[in-house]
């Protein structure tokens, strides 16, 4: 397991040859919110395996239960990198998949999220959904930290198997938090904001 | 693992030590009180000794290593270029699996050819200009978008020309048979002849721009580069390799001339290589992913001189009928 950890993240760090840029940020194992625009299936992998090594200890990165529990690989896959698995199609009350991030990370984990929802082509960030508000409402406490992540749409777009060895740039940007009676509506927009304001640092 | 000569290994040795030596150089001059030397300057100076010293210690452990591994360490070193290179060149999505091609295909293939002997010179001669340099186009008209469709093949095709074909023919050397009862040397120190003579030759232009420039070439292009700089660049790169002519099968006054269109050719890549970062807007290949110069800038020089210098000693080579 921890052999298909080091492969598959070396993989994924020679395809995309990230080069990492900590902006008014550090490093730190306390619970953090990573949202990030998402552009590519290496996304996670590569925003994950950027991390140093304590904080990539307790980052986790969620992904589809219908997908990932398909086939025995993809279960395998799922477990080795703990990730966290949530139900896109049979959302119970209760069971809503911020609920079910907030169980899973408990207090000692941190989640990389995509606020908009899917992957885009990267010319534009998306809108971004709600999930993070109520993430950052339920529980004020965690850092949401904006991540910017340019040109992995070029090294695995949307749509392809096949890679092309760019480089690519990540961006981490500093914390930022739910003001107390911010409505919904301008928190999206002002974290989505700060996440385009990484591009241009 | 290869059997380098004892001859090849006091050379590299002797680089080494030079190296070294300037390494210790750099760390004085940067102790000095301020105002009797220029800080921006020994932070230059120092931070290319380290390339310096970094570069040869790696091709030192690739020689030793054997032919095979100087081949896969300057396939990696193009491998990198040609990223940094097309990562800041703008391409459309349409352009992908060309471009996939062009870097798990063409550019190892180009390498493999190099590495399976000289018999195989006309097909790694033409692969690159000739069948990538169609595959490219004809794999982006498949994938169906128009829009600027020659200037993005042509920014492919260059990319892949520079950072690939022309660099490749520096490792090619090795592959180059001559007559050994006329010269004692080895392939390897022909490689190292031609590495250490086109970086000193950076070196000089640059020294001799600072010194005595005053006529710059082209300041929209490049802002430092001027007639004095290049004139002297070369003249000393000339002499230097009159002196180290028995590192070469050459006799002295082709050494000179040899090494006078090398260094031009060398000239020619930085003025080229500085024309498209201008294109682009930017002030270094590294500066869109790293803030620091990328590994292009380092080897722009190399990739322009390569084919000429191998050409030239190609020349030399005893004919396969002997």
């Amino acid at each position: 397991m921890r052999l298909t950890v080091y492969l598959l993240t070396g993989l994924a760090k020679f395809l995309s040859g990230p080069s990492v840029r900590w902006v008014d940020c550090q490093p730190d194992t306390c619970q953090r919110v990573y949202f990030a625009n998402h552009t590519s299936h290496l996304d996670s992998l590569v925003l994950w395996s950027s991390l140093p090594r304590e904080v990539r200890a307790v980052t986790r990165f969620i992904a589809a239960r219908d997908y990932w529990e398909k086939t025995a690989l993809r279960r395998y896959l799922a477990k080795t990198f703990n990730a966290l698995l949530i139900d896109r199609r049979n959302i119970k009350v209760h069971q809503s998949p911020v609920e079910l991030i907030l169980r899973e990370i408990g207090d000692t984990y941190s989640v990389i999220l995509f606020p908009e929802g899917g992957r885009s082509t990267g010319e534009e960030i998306g809108e971004f959904k709600s999930g993070l508000y109520y993430l950052a409402k339920k529980r004020p406490d965690l850092e949401l930290v904006p991540v910017y992540l340019d040109n992995l749409n070029r090294i695995l777009p949307r749509g392809e198997f096949l890679p092309v060895p760019l480089l690519s740039c990540i961006t981490i940007g500093p914390p930022m938090y739910l003001e107390a009676g911010e409505p919904k509506s301008e928190f999206l927009k002002r974290a989505r904001e700060a996440v385009i304001r990484l591009k241009y640092v | 693992m290869s059997e380098l000569s004892l001859r090849t290994k006091w050379i590299l040795g002797i680089l080494l030590g030079t190296v070294a030596v300037l390494y210790v150089v750099g760390r004085v001059l940067r102790q000095q009180p301020e105002g009797t030397v220029n800080p921006a300057l020994v932070r230059r100076f120092n931070e290319r000794v380290r390339i310096w010293w970094l570069m040869l210690a790696i091709l030192a452990m690739a020689m030793w290593l054997g032919t095979e591994f100087c081949l896969l360490l300057f396939l990696g070193v193009s491998f990198w270029a040609l990223r940094e290179f097309i990562t800041m060149t703008p391409t459309r999505p349409a352009d992908h699996r060309a471009l996939f091609w062009v870097f798990f295909l063409f550019t190892p293939l180009q390498y493999l050819l190099i590495g399976l002997g000289r018999k195989y010179y006309d097909l790694y001669s033409v692969l690159i200009p000739v069948y990538a340099s169609l595959f490219i186009p004809a794999r982006i008209a498949i994938s169906g978008d128009p829009k600027r469709f020659l200037e993005r093949s042509a920014k492919i095709q260059v990319g892949l020309l520079i950072c690939v074909y022309a660099f490749s023919f520096a490792p090619a050397l090795l592959t180059l048979e001559f007559d050994k009862s006329k010269w004692h040397g080895s392939n390897e120190e022909l490689l190292l002849y031609f590495v250490v003579l086109v970086q000193l030759n950076d070196l000089f232009q640059f020294g001799w721009g600072k010194l005595l420039g005053r006529h710059v070439i082209a300041p929209a292009i490049n802002a430092s580069r001027t007639w004095e700089g290049m004139i002297g660049g070369i003249v000393s790169s000339t002499l230097l390799g009159i002196l180290m002519w028995w590192m070469t099968p050459f006799q002295m006054w082709e050494a000179g001339l040899i090494t006078m269109a090398t260094c031009l050719a060398g000239f020619a890549g930085g003025m080229t290589m500085s024309a498209i970062k201008r294109d682009r807007g930017v002030s270094d290949y590294g500066t869109l992913v790293r803030g620091h110069a990328g590994l292009l800038d380092r080897i722009d020089s190399l990739c322009f001189a390569a084919p000429v210098f191998f050409h030239l000693a190609r020349l030399y080579q005893v004919s396969p009928a002997n």
